[in-house]
């Protein structure tokens, strides 16, 4: 396998798109190399993207922050300011893998491998984060819950790439959260996930909120019912078993090893409902 | 304690003398061994559980570049198929050949039909895929309902059950039944009697690191074998046996060991690897990928057990009376007879009877796994134990306490107890500040007792005087668990010298005495008393050399904290270890000592467990949030070692009750063959695992060690299902207590209609 670290996106673009998709882009390659491992892949070659820039930064300016598609889990969590204005989202990244894969693992790559399961992809769903994507014939801008289209699908082109991840600059009365459950407490694959993000005005009604979710169907979803039930009410008591049922409504899993359809369902609304009451609580509701 | 003698090394902590290999990477595992002319040996495995093999042609994979070895079952010498025959079919070592590589039938999926050896891992595998084997695939037997079922397909059709008479064939290899008294009795002077039935799934031991080997031959005939094992007499003895070579000619040497657990005390590889590089001509090296050891290596299989038990209103036991059935694997020879032995051995049962069936079923061969047999057995009687405590409103400690077993106490298994800490422990739990604190809400504690044999069996040791006062000790036993750190406390002790000048080596099967494998908690024990005996003939040598230096009769000179004394006194003056060495020469030679013995006399173990957990109840998820182990050691000789064999057993066993499992499909394929599906804890999984060891010395031993590797893994499983009782009001009788099952539980609990 040919190995090349490239060092600007035009380089990376150029390589990716002649080779015809026989080489991969390259960030962390925890889920790369694991695939290759287990025969699952074979690329003729692997491009390197973390010496990118773009890919490779966080950058904040007046239009929010624009985070690069390869930079780490631990870099994410070392930012002076996206963890706070972020925490959902941090925390959903920080999930990915152990302290070793931490050094490693990014949103870009977590997103690409497009599994039902990313952590950090129904967290993106929820903060409304936007996919900047670089090829062949440009750039280009997506919603995250556009990207994946089944499991290890996605709707990039040939030789196309994320470069960047753009997430607004929060209000003063907003607040995300992202929970999953798995049987362990880490080293594990989500069961399901949700993540929340909303804002409350002066009295604590919801004004505006985006929910996603992880493992309950092909692709992570946004759940669109969300809005409707949240925005104008209080999120407490039955507003949240609204939310809840509206999530289990929405999952279609499957069955399989790690747990029954079912469960699933039954445990979404569950995830919702408290990564909901967490983004409250962190909205200073 | 106060009448014993205080003691310079023992019971403290020096670091053990593997550790800095062990951290900086440098140790040599099973894998980490090159030869120059080292080819990669490969398995090809059946893909289906049960299948007769109708032919196997090699002749593509033979012909491809780089292969200088195919061989298929064929090629091993069938030996013992006269002998099995004689036996109804049951025989050991013919299992373990047809184990080891099938012949005329695969037996599981996984199981090794064919190999290759090539000059890279990357063509082996290749030439596997050009092997063309026929199969004709016969109907499959997964589990004791299946396998015991009217018209079950048959494993094996031509065994007939050991223990039954006049029987015809069927899928139970052995029968087997202990017990005193007559349960009939005892269960009508019962006042409660409660009867449950419990199961238990296949588990993995968990240890990290894949079977591995590197084998040499040469033309004469001789064999050299690098391995990573729990015994390297033993793989010696079973590769030797295997394919009828004499033992002197076959050299086994011991790589440290990634962890085993009991999945180390049998051979996969080796026979293999031997026969690959006779064949070749060339050396051959084998390491499984993790599928492979989880397809084809030695689970621990999936367990029932039916028990009843009765007692007094005031609380005592009248009887007790169990059905196990194990499943053994594709071969049967699972741990069903300790299941029976141990399964009502915490407490004084004036009636008991137990009854064991060793089942066999269409997955991979079980092995070992810590106190084989035991923790199923303690989940059942332990879950009835609280239960009934329960009922009869008694603290489950004082009701435990009013029935365990002491000094002179019948055991369920035969003989009288000696010596044996089991009230002790049991105390340290009543009277210990976590068994009365206070609970949350969703939170509730259970505890519960287990009981293990430990084992005596053979150990040889040497131990070599340097002429700078060093010492150097020989052992044939694997370090699992901390035992050079542990044997060079017992010499240091013993010479009255420092710690840091004693080395203890694992010799090779060439350089020690036979000595059995590193397992049954062994090691400190016996190779422990094999190594106090060479040293002892050491003191003797160095006080007989003093007294040549002093011309007087060698009784009247001791060995007394490191130096030699006349009379005991300090005139003349006393001889020290590292002057007597350094003159060694002059006075009669190198000064050294061997000894072997079968180790007699060993101390039964006993151990108790608290534990506090938190259930989710709208995820069914467990945390285990607060965890104690108790346990008798006899005499910690370095209480780290010991500690980390209470907390390790803990956690493994805690892994088991919560969400350890393999997953088989309907063809007997294993679905999370990894650490990924297959989940054991990880750390942030368990609370810091608080020990406590109590010190109840084993009289037959000179620092009154008792075995300490085994009983841990006994009392978690029960432990952590009588805490879910505890927080939920719900009994579970079927492992795993995973989130999913929690909850449906729970929801039936919940539901109107329920109770
Ligand atoms: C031990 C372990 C534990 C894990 N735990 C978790 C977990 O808890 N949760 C979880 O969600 N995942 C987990 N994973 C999976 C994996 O770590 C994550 O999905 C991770 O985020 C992948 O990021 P990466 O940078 O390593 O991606 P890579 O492996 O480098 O790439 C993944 C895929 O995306 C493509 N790709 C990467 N970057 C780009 C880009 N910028 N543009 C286009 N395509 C790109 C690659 O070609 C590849 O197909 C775990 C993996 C391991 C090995």
């Amino acid at each position: 396998m040919q190995y090349q670290a490239v060092k600007t996106l035009e380089e990376a673009v150029e390589r990716l798109s002649r080779a015809e998709g026989e080489h991969m882009p390259l960030a962390g390659g925890t889920d790369l190399l694991a695939q290759r491992r287990a025969g699952r892949i074979d690329p003729k070659g692997v491009v390197d993207l973390k010496r990118v820039p773009e890919l490779a930064e966080i950058v904040l300016d007046d239009h929010g922050y624009r985070v690069g598609a390869a930079v780490s889990g631990a870099e994410l969590g070392e930012h002076p300011t996206l963890g706070q204005d972020w925490p959902g989202v941090v925390e959903a990244a920080q999930l990915i893998g152990s302290t070793q894969i931490q050094g490693r693992a990014s949103m870009g790559g977590n997103l690409c491998n497009a599994s039902p399961a990313a952590d950090s992809v129904p967290a993106l769903i929820a903060a409304g984060a936007l996919c900047s994507l670089v090829g062949p014939s440009g750039r280009r801008e997506l919603p995250v819950e556009e990207i994946i289209l089944s499991p290890g699908q996605t709707c990039l082109a040939p030789g196309e790439l994320v470069a960047h991840f753009r997430l607004p600059r929060p209000g003063p009365r907003t607040g995300d959260a992202y929970l999953r459950l798995i049987p362990r407490t880490e080293m594990d694959i989500a069961v399901v996930g949700a993540g929340v993000a909303l804002e409350l005005d002066a009295d604590g009604l919801c004004t505006a909120c985006r929910v996603g979710l992880g493992a309950v169907a092909p692709t992570p979803l946004r759940l669109d019912e969300a809005e409707a039930i949240l925005v104008g009410r209080r999120v407490e008591g039955p507003v949240l078993d609204e939310l809840a049922a509206a999530a289990s409504a929405a999952a279609r899993p499957i069955d399989d090893m790690r747990a029954t359809a079912e469960y699933r369902v039954r445990v979404v609304g569950v995830m919702a409902k408290r990564a909901a009451q967490i983004a409250a609580t962190r909205a200073g509701g | 304690m106060s009448d014993e003698k205080k003691f310079r090394w023992v019971g403290t902590r020096p670091i053990r003398p593997d550790g800095v290999d062990k951290v900086t990477g440098r140790a040599q595992y099973g894998a980490d061994f090159a030869l120059p002319d080292m080819l990669w040996g490969r398995v090809l495995r059946s893909p289906h559980a049960h299948a007769r093999i109708l032919s196997i042609e090699t002749g593509a994979a033979a012909a491809l570049e780089g292969v200088h070895a195919v061989m298929t079952g064929q090629d091993l010498p069938d030996l013992f198929a006269e002998k099995a025959a004689a036996a109804g079919g049951h025989d050991d070592s013919n299992n373990l050949a047809h184990n080891v590589m099938a012949r005329d039938k695969a037996l599981y999926h996984g199981h090794a039909v064919a190999a290759v050896a090539a000059t890279s891992r990357e063509i082996a595998e290749r030439a596997l895929e050009l092997i063309d084997v026929e199969y004709e695939v016969l109907p499959h037997v997964l589990d004791i309902h299946a396998a015991l079922a009217p018209g079950a397909p048959l494993v094996h059709p031509d065994r007939v059950a050991q223990g039954i008479e006049n029987s015809g064939p069927s899928n139970i290899a052995k029968r087997l039944q202990i017990g005193h008294g007559d349960p009939e009795e005892g269960f009508a002077e019962a006042d409660e009697i409660i009867e449950r039935e419990f199961s238990t799934r296949p588990v993995h031991q968990g240890y990290i690191e894949p079977h591995a080997c590197l084998a040499q031959t040469t033309q004469d005939g001789r064999v050299t074998l690098w391995s990573s094992s729990q015994g390297h007499f033993m793989v010696r003895d079973y590769t030797a046996k295997l394919l009828d070579i004499d033992l002197s000619l076959v050299r086994v040497i011991p790589a440290e060991i990634g962890g085993g657990f009991g999945g180390k005390t049998t051979v996969y590889l080796e026979p293999i690897a031997v026969s690959l590089s006779r064949k070749s001509g060339r050396s051959v090296k084998m390491v499984m990928s993790r599928e492979e050891v989880f397809r084809a290596s030695g689970p621990t299989l999936g367990t029932r057990i039916k028990i009843k038990v009765g007692v007094t209103r005031e609380g005592v036991l009248t009887a007790g009376e169990a059905t196990l059935h194990y499943e053994g694997g594709a071969f049967g020879g699972s741990s069903v007879g300790a299941g029976c032995m141990t399964i009502f051995a915490p407490y004084a049962f004036p009636h008991v009877r137990s009854t064991g069936y060793d089942i066999m079923v269409n997955k991979p061969k079980g092995a070992a796994y810590r106190a084989p047999g035991a923790p199923m057995a303690a989940f059942a009687l332990e879950t009835v134990m609280d239960e009934l405590a329960q009922r009869l409103e008694i603290d489950p400690v004082d009701f435990r306490l009013r029935n365990a077993a002491k000094e002179g106490t019948l055991a369920s298994f035969g003989p009288r107890y000696r010596r044996i800490g089991c009230v002790e422990t049991l105390e340290a739990v009543r009277d210990h500040p976590h068994y009365s604190a206070p609970l949350g809400p969703n939170q509730g504690r259970g505890v519960a007792l287990g009981f293990w044999f430990n084992a005596g069996l053979q150990s040889s040791a040497g131990v070599n005087l340097n002429p700078d006062g060093t010492v150097t000790v020989l052992s044939g036993n694997p370090d699992i668990g901390g035992s050079r750190a542990s044997l060079a406390i017992m010499t240091a002790e013993e010479l009255g010298i420092e710690y840091e000048h004693v080395d203890v080596m694992v010799a090779d099967t060439h350089a020690v005495g036979y000595t059995d494998v590193t397992g049954g908690s062994r090691v400190t024990f016996a190779t422990g008393m094999a190594i106090i005996e060479a040293v002892r003939d050491v003191m003797g040598q160095l006080c007989q050399r003093a007294a040549a230096v002093w011309e007087v009769d060698a009784e009247r000179v001791s060995w007394h904290e490191g130096e030699a004394r006349l009379d005991g006194g300090f005139e003349p003056a006393p001889l020290g270890l590292a002057e007597l060495a350094k003159n060694a020469g002059k006075t009669g030679g190198p000064i050294s000592a061997r000894a072997a013995l079968t180790a007699r006399g060993v101390g039964m173990g006993f151990g108790a467990h608290i534990c506090d957990v938190e259930v989710d109840p709208e995820t069914g998820r467990i945390d285990v949030i607060r965890y104690t182990a108790v346990q008798d050691a006899g005499r910690a000789i370095h209480p780290s070692y010991v500690e980390g064999q209470m907390q390790g057993g803990a956690v493994q066993g805690i892994g088991w009750a919560l969400n350890e499992e393999y997953v088989f499909d309907d063809e007997g394929r294993v679905q999370n063959p990894g650490f990924l599906d297959y989940r054991i804890p990880v750390a942030s999984d368990v609370p810091m695992i608080d020990t406590v060891i109590v010190e109840v010395p084993n009289p037959a031993h000179p620092y009154g060690v008792r075995g300490v590797g085994e009983v841990p893994i006994v009392p978690p499983i029960p432990a952590v299902v009588n805490a879910v009782h505890a927080a939920t009001g719900i009994r579970f009788c079927d492992l795993p207590l995973s989130p999913a099952r929690v909850l449906a539980r729970l929801d039936e609990a919940r539901s109107p209609g329920s109770a």
